[in-house]
Formats: structure tokens, C-alpha cells, sequence
């Protein structure tokens, strides 16, 4: 169990003399349950890196407490690292040496003396597919093969809890698919995976739960298709073509469609679409493309879609995650 | 105990990694190398001394110190180098000691500096360098220490610096002056009375003339177990400060 409350951490930069405070996280309360893939999304800046540093004993919290297993990160950081592993966005290999070598002294650095360090070095070749390179520099890996390594020498030590920043970013769909093998696998061996992410796609259909932070807050939390249904109904999707914005289209569309009774919520994530919350679909379609043409607007298409938690971020944060 | 444990893990981590581009020791020693063929020749005739071999004596500690306090102060950049790789980070989320993690590293760079030391002090032989074997271990002994001092400092500075881009203006500022006020090119006995007190306030001052004490043969000489004292104080006091650094500020 990961539990924290009210977790908070602010930096000071300095320019010319000015000293600004960016309060990265304000305030996070999460609960973690043992052997679940929790999944903390949010676009970039918005603390997600901050929180798991601060977790992972790398960075001390400015206030709130958090538990990891039993161990109090302000009072036990020693325990809590026994208790976890973590895989930094960067990984932290290097290029001359071997993954043998790198899974051998991460063991070492654990404490475990040089016999039981290479069992498990070996144990982890196995166990993560790296047999093919284990015996050859770093440098000559792919990133899908780095990233296997990375996770391999994260959890070398068995911990209880698995914290990973950005596991899937930068690499190829197929590498991405092996990651997310792996990450189940650990779950089935009974493993808890934290996992920060700004796919959500990947998060909705691998995360048993998930939270969501924004400028340092939490903004949802949930399972995935809880946090869907909040939301209910369907999606319309109207496009307005390239032009739109700079024709004042998409501006005068939104305006036109404000009140209408059947919508419960719009958005305009891109200038030329507008998302539609509505509660049915099929029905809501002929009254938007009724209203639009009373204002003089032609679509350029109309979609129907069942929400996703693309849906969900757009209407907790009014943007969407690549915007932001 | 942890300590020595995980500092002699960290040290031997790093041992193979320079094995695995030893490279880099010989770049290290194209300066040095270069000073004792162009340089050095002249200073028979400089310093009027009888012999190539006193010359040598006088010149060669100068230039291990040289070594010292140039190379360990710009030891640094390797740090922010690992700090950038993530590396650091990784082992920092295992429970090794911290300060195992720094010290592992600076007796790296203090085996390199030695290694290096030893090259140039057999390199000196044809010349005409002459020493005794004792007071050889000594004179490593003090290199050991002032290139342990001078990579601890340089650790602490790249730590408290706020933009990376600092460091080596800074380096240079202080690597310069540290390193002419302890006449590695010449001896501050040479100098104007001025110097020689400003020069006296330098411990790296007292390491280099008790080195040159050393290769002349001279165990009992006061700089000797001066420079050994103020040596060994200035690298506690550096490794303490920056090893409290290390262990609070490396994000």
C-alpha cells in the first residue's frame, strides 16, 4: 500500500534577483492498493515526475506525510527504498558496460554479496528476455531492449513496489507492447506498479486505477471506466474544416450551440473541432446540424464517439493533454 | 562496515569502467609529458643548479602537483557528466551509502592522478631524476592526498554552482593561482618576500615544497610532515563538506 497526504513541493528559481516559487505539487493525496497498476497521468509540468521523485526518497517532500508499505518517507527513507524500485524517464545505464554487469552491481548495491548478486542477475536475463544481449555493452542496445534492461535492474531486489516515470515514451509501438508485457507480469507476481504516464490510451486499457493530476493537483481518480461513466453519454465530434478559427466558425459554432437543451457540456480542444457532451448520440446529431445551419455554419464532418479518458481530462482540466 | 563496504563496491565499479577506456589516462598525461621534454631541459640553466638531477628533483614534484590540483579540480565535469546519465540517480533509489557513491569516485580520480604520477616520475628517469624509494612513497602519499583534497573541492563546487556552464571559469580562477602560489613551476623560495607570505597561507604550498624535500631525500624536513598535516586536514575537511552536500543537495 502507497498512501500519501496533502504531499507538497515547491521550487525557487532565481532571475535577475527575482526569486518566483513554482509550487509543482500542491498537495497530493493518493491511495494505492497492493498488487494493482495505478496509473498518475498528466501532461507534462504538471508534477507527476516531482510526486514520484519525492516517493522514491530522491527528492524530500516541503510537507504531507506518505507510507510506503509500512515505512514513513520522512522518517524511514532507508526503509522505504528496501521497500521499492524506480526507473527514472532516463533510465541510468551505461553505454560500456554490460547488462550482466549492471544487473550484478545493482544487486550488490542492494546489499546482497557477490554469489547471490549474479543468481540474480542471471534469474532477471531470464526472466526479462535480454539473454540475446546480456553480454554486450549498453551502448549497442535498442531503446525497447535499454528500457527492458532499466526495469530489470529496478525491481533486481524484489520489491513490493515498482515506480516507473514515463516507461513507454520514445519508443516504437512494438517496444511499447513488450514494456506493458512486463509491467503485467510483475503485477501477477503480485508486484504493485506505479506508473506515470501521459498516454491515455495505454493507461486506460493497462491501469486498474488511475489518477489524475494537473498544475500539481489531483483533479480525478478512479478506475478507468468509472471516470468515463462520470461522464456519461456520448461524444460528438464536429469538425469545421482548417479555417475554421481564422474565420471565426469555430468561435460562432460554440456560441450558437451554448444553450441548446441536449448539451450538457462543449468543448474546443483544436481550433477547427468541437466535442459535444450529450446524453444520446444518435438523437443530439439532427438538432447540432439543425442549429448550426440556423447560424449559417456547414460542418465538414460529424462523428459520433463513446467518451474516452481523453474525454475525461478535457472536461476536469478544459484542455486536452496534448495541448497542454 | 556499510561504508567501507559500499565505497570499495563504488571504487571498483568505477576502476572498470576506466579500465574499459584507459584512454583517457594517457590524454591525461599528454601535458604533463609535454612540460617535462619542452619545458623542463631548461631549468638546469634557470635555477643554476649543479646538476640535471637536482633540477629534476625540484621541478618533477611541481609537476605532480600541478597534475594534482588541475586535473582533481576539474574532476567535476566527470561528476556532472554521471549526474546527467541518470546513474547517480539510480543508485541513490538503492540503499548504498551515499557518501560511498562520492568517495568511490574521487579515489578514482585520486588512482588515476597516481597512476599518472608514476608514469611521469619513470618518464623523468632518463633525464636524470634520482630518488629514494621511501621518500617516493611519501611523496605519493602527499599527491595522493592533495589530488583526493582538489576532487573533493571541485565536487562541492559543481554541486553548489547553480548553472553548469559556471564551473569552468570558476576552476580556472582558483586552479590558476592555487597552483602558482604553490610554485609548481618554480619554487616560491625564488620570490619576492610578498609572495612567499602569501604563499605560506597555501596548504598546497607546504605539500609541494615537502614533496621537493622528499625527492631530494630529505624524510625529517619540517615542510614534509607540515605539508603531510595540512594535506590531510584540508582533504577531511573537503570530503566532509562535500559529502554533506552530496548526501542533502544531488537531485
Amino acid at each position: 500500500m502507497i498512501e500519501t497526504r496533502g504531499l507538497r513541493k515547491s521550487f525557487e528559481s532565481r532571475k535577475r534577483r527575482q526569486t518566483t516559487t513554482v509550487e509543482a505539487v500542491r498537495g497530493v493525496d493518493l491511495a494505492v492498493a497492493e498488487g494493482e497498476i495505478f496509473g498518475f497521468l498528466g501532461p507534462n509540468g504538471a508534477g507527476k515526475t516531482t510526486t514520484l521523485r519525492m516517493l522514491a526518497t530522491l527528492l524530500p517532500p516541503d510537507g504531507g506525510e506518505a507510507t510506503v508499505f509500512g515505512a514513513d518517507l520522512r522518517t524511514d527513507p532507508a526503509g522505504v527504498r528496501r521497500r521499492i524500485g524506480y526507473v527514472a524517464q532516463s533510465g541510468g545505464t551505461t553505454d560500456d558496460v554490460t547488462a550482466r554487469e549492471e544487473l550484478v552491481i545493482q544487486a550488490r548495491m542492494y546489499g546482497f554479496g557477490k554469489s547471490e548478486a549474479q543468481e540474480r542477475a542471471g534469474t532477471a536475463i531470464g526472466a526479462f528476455g535480454l539473454s540475446e544481449f546480456a553480454d554486450r555493452p549498453c551502448k549497442t542496445y535498442s531503446g525497447g531492449q535499454r528500457r527492458r534492461l532499466d526495469i530489470a535492474l529496478g525491481v533486481i531486489h524484489n520489491p513490493r513496489a515498482l515506480f516507473l516515470d514515463e516507461p513507454t515514451v520514445g519508443l516504437d509501438p512494438q517496444s511499447r507492447n513488450s514494456v506493458w508485457t512486463e509491467v503485467n507480469r510483475l503485477r501477477g507476481e503480485g508486484m504493485t506498479v506505479f506508473v506515470t504516464t501521459h498516454y491515455l490510451e495505454e493507461a486506460d486499457s493497462l491501469c486498474d486505477r488511475i489518477s489524475i493530476i494537473d498544475h500539481g493537483e489531483i483533479v480525478a481518480e478512479g478506475t478507468p471506466d468509472d471516470l468515463k461513466r462520470e461522464i456519461a453519454g456520448d461524444v460528438v465530434i464536429v469538425g469545421l474544416g482548417d479555417t475554421a478559427a481564422k474565420e471565426g466558425r469555430a468561435a460562432a459554432a460554440q456560441k450558437a450551440l451554448a444553450d441548446q437543451p441536449y448539451l450538457r457540456k462543449i468543448e474546443l480542444p483544436q481550433d477547427n473541432a468541437l466535442r459535444l457532451y450529450v446524453e444520446t448520440g444518435a438523437t443530439a446529431i439532427p438538432l447540432v446540424l439543425r442549429t448550426l445551419e440556423g447560424a449559417g455554419i456547414e460542418p465538414e464532418m460529424v462523428q459520433l464517439q463513446r467518451p474516452s479518458l481523453d474525454d475525461v481530462f478535457l472536461t476536469k482540466t478544459g484542455r486536452t493533454i496534448a495541448q497542454s | 562496515m556499510k561504508l567501507l563496504r559500499d565505497t570499495w563496491l563504488v571504487y571498483q565499479r568505477q576502476m572498470l569502467l576506466v579500465l574499459r577506456s584507459p584512454g583517457w589516462i594517457a590524454i591525461g598525461l599528454i601535458q604533463p609529458v609535454v612540460y617535462l621534454l619542452l619545458f623542463a631541459p631548461m631549468l638546469k640553466a634557470a635555477l643554476g643548479t649543479a646538476t640535471y638531477s637536482a633540477a629534476y628533483r625540484i621541478y618533477v614534484p611541481g609537476l605532480l602537483a600541478a597534475l594534482a590540483i588541475f586535473a582533481g579540480l576539474f574532476a567535476g565535469f566527470n561528476l556532472l557528466g554521471e549526474l546527467r546519465t541518470g546513474v547517480i540517480e539510480r543508485f541513490r533509489v538503492t540503499p548504498v551509502s551515499r557518501v560511498a557513491l562520492l568517495l568511490g569516485r574521487a579515489l578514482r580520480e585520486t588512482t588515476i592522478m597516481v597512476v599518472q604520477g608514476a608514469v611521469i616520475t619513470v618518464m623523468a628517469l632518463p633525464f636524470g631524476l634520482t630518488a629514494n624509494f621511501g621518500g617516493l612513497l611519501l611523496a605519493y602519499l602527499l599527491l595522493a592526498m592533495m589530488a583526493m583534497a582538489a576532487t573533493a573541492i571541485s565536487y562541492g563546487v559543481t554541486m553548489s554552482i547553480k548553472t553548469d556552464a559556471a564551473l569552468a571559469p570558476v576552476m580556472n580562477t582558483v586552479s590558476q593561482p592555487l597552483a602558482l602560489l604553490s610554485g609548481v613551476l618554480l619554487p616560491v623560495a625564488l620570490a619576492p618576500h610578498w609572495l612567499r607570505s602569501i604563499a605560506d597561507w597555501n596548504p598546497f604550498y607546504w605539500a609541494v615544497t615537502g614533496m621537493r624535500d622528499l625527492f631530494a631525500g630529505d624524510v625529517g624536513a619540517g615542510a614534509v610532515w607540515g605539508g603531510i598535516g595540512l594535506t590531510a586536514a584540508v582533504m577531511v575537511a573537503a570530503v566532509a563538506w562535500t559529502s554533506r552536500l552530496f548526501a542533502r543537495r544531488v537531485s
